[in-house]
């Protein structure tokens, strides 16, 4: 393969909900010869598995059909291939949709499900959590357990020569690091450059956070057309460097600044950072501003992978219950700190943690570092978690009594209830997690019955 | 030499990331002769005691000279996690700024403004 080769990785979808306009944009104009999709949180999953349980047929990413249905036609214009983490809960019954979709849609279309992030099966119920060290167990009965596969699971996918390959949970930089090892023939025990393919796979993976989404702030940080954001790509070597880049004419900008606070964001230890393929080090990595929304990449580095996965527990912990109320004009504060003190008084028998926040003045970080202002109008918010849900509705209900058995003016109250998923996290060694890769097509409806799995490799699992 | 008071939102920006419970707050300077003023007044007890009411766990400092950035990692900062936390910002998204609103001691040669 020539050194001089680059090949352009873009990313879609930076999470869950993310725009798909922008995703639009890169498939068509982008000339892409990947596109990753990264679509599932930490507690993503956990969220998938309850529809999961509700209906087997569900459990993948909710957006996939509006996602499919706006980029398979130019992934088979323009003949790229894409890599998403939207199988969720259900990568499986997500490849066969993406399948239906391409026959809607009158395309051919080949789909390779990587299959064995879900474990458990597994998971020992006293494994201590990485949070606090007590057991698994503890925290509730586990409804979903999700190891973070590398780029080895994703690579057998790679080598089926499917067009669309799904995922469960996988690290999110494992997905653009796997097109750079099958295209650049890297080594799997090559940590240099695994490190390297790891940081762009990092800058990436929230799309638009790389290029100035999530900011801006007016008079220090301009971005341009920020209303138009256009999502990134990245022109990747064989030496594992890139350059940063995104589709003339969207708006936005990479510049240093914009890659700086990508690159560091949430890595606990940026010489350190813990990916299934790698320990990658971003401390010594050299950005270089090439101008017109160009930054070179260069000078990753990483050490061996470790010998566990890290696995995504996920357990029922009740339901949340929100109530607000709005108070506004002369002594607003005043009549919101009555109404929360009211509240806290009918609710904090049945809902000891009830919690009150005064939404213009100490709600968002909890504090106002001991500057206390009166603000034109206050929003009154109230939440409580409870075991069941009629009891956290009482929480909407007591606030919307407000109105006739609270303080003088307050309006427009409004109720919410949502159950609760917890996540912990735990430590699993490699020999327990088996990948595997079941291969789809258009021209066989059904998926083949018999999963390839790959060879076990001494050492690699 | 006198000093003048400002806040860390005159001369660097942040972006705030979750794990878990864990805040990790970047500090990026603007400009490279801002860096070391950084380094010297920004240290992990300073901050701890600036997001006192927020982090109730240890502050760790890493430092970034290529990239003229700090970095804050602020255990038992979330109030048990984006999961399970009843706050409204249960991601600590919001959190960058409230680093940024820490004040700086700056010397009337040191500028400081991006």
């Amino acid at each position: 393969m020539a050194r001089h080769k680059t090949i352009r990785i873009g990313c879609g979808a930076g999470f869950q909900g993310d725009r798909i306009d922008p995703a639009v944009i890169l498939a068509a104009q982008g000339r892409l010869d990947w596109m990753v999709l990264e679509c599932l949180a930490e507690r993503t999953v956990a969220m998938a598995q309850l529809r999961r349980l509700a209906d087997p047929d569900l459990g993948y990413d909710p957006l996939l059909r509006a996602r499919m249905q706006a980029l398979l036609p130019l992934l088979k214009r323009n003949r790229f291939r894409l890599i998403s983490n939207l199988g969720a809960a259900n990568p499986l019954a997500a490849g066969r949709q993406v399948i239906a979709i391409a026959a809607e849609l009158g395309l051919k279309l080949k789909v390779a499900v990587v299959t064995g992030d879900d474990v458990l099966d597994r998971l020992e119920p006293g494994t201590a959590t990485l949070e606090t060290g007590q057991p698994v167990c503890e925290f509730g009965t586990p409804i979903s357990a999700n190891a973070y596969l590398g780029a080895d699971a994703i690579l057998p996918a790679i080598a089926t020569g499917a067009e669309v390959i799904i995922t469960g949970r996988v690290a999110d930089p494992s997905m653009f690091l796997a097109p750079m090892i099958r295209e650049f023939g890297w080594p799997l025990e090559a940590p240099t450059l695994l490190g390297r393919g790891t940081v762009i796979g990092h800058l990436l993976e929230c799309a638009g956070q790389l290029t100035g989404g999530y900011f801006a702030d007016p008079g220090r940080k301009a971005v341009r057309d920020l209303a138009h954001l256009g999502f990134p790509f990245c022109d990747v070597g064989a030496d594992g460097n890139g350059t940063l880049g995104k589709v003339a004419g969207t708006g936005g900008m990479i510049t240093l600044a914009t890659v700086k606070e990508q690159l560091l964001y949430e890595v606990i230890d940026p010489g350190a950072y813990v990916t299934p393929d790698v320990v990658a080090d971003f401390s010594g990595v050299d950005l270089i501003d090439m101008g017109e929304d160009r930054v070179r990449v260069e000078n990753g580095t990483g050490s061996a992978r470790t010998g566990t996965l890290k696995v995504s527990v996920g357990y029922r912990a009740g339901y949340i219950g929100e109530g607000e109320i709005s108070y506004a004009g002369p002594n607003a504060r005043a009549r919101a700190v009555l109404a929360g003190a009211i509240m806290h008084e009918r609710l904090h028998h049945d809902l000891p943690d009830v919690r009150i926040d005064l939404i213009g003045v100490d709600s968002t970080h909890r504090t106002d570092f001991g500057h206390p202002h009166d603000p034109y109008e206050v929003r009154l918010r109230v939440a409580a978690s409870g075991s069941t849900r009629e009891l956290a509705e009482r929480v909407g209900l007591e606030v919307e009594a407000l109105y006739t058995n609270g303080p003088a003016g307050g309006g427009g109250a409004r109720k919410f209830i949502s159950e609760r998923v917890g996540i912990v996290s735990t430590l699993m060694p490699r020999d327990q997690v088996t990948t595997g890769v079941v291969r789809m097509s258009t021209d066989r409806q059904l998926p083949q019955a018999a999963a390839i799995s790959p060879p076990p490799t001494p050492g690699r699992t | 030499m006198s000093a003048t008071h400002r806040i860390l939102h005159d001369l660097a920006h942040c972006r705030a990331g979750d794990k878990g419970d864990t805040s990790i707050l970047s500090l990026i300077a603007y400009r490279a002769d801002d860096f070391p003023l950084l380094v010297k007044q920004v240290t992990a007890e300073a901050v701890a005691s600036h997001l006192k009411d927020i982090v109730r766990g240890e502050v760790t400092r890493h430092v970034l000279p290529k990239l003229c950035a700090l970095q804050f990692v602020c255990e038992h900062a979330l109030g048990t996690g984006v999961t399970t936390s009843t706050a409204l910002d249960t991601h600590g998204k919001a959190l960058s700024f409230a680093l940024l609103a820490m004040p700086i001691e700056l010397s009337e040669d040191q500028p400081g403004s991006p």
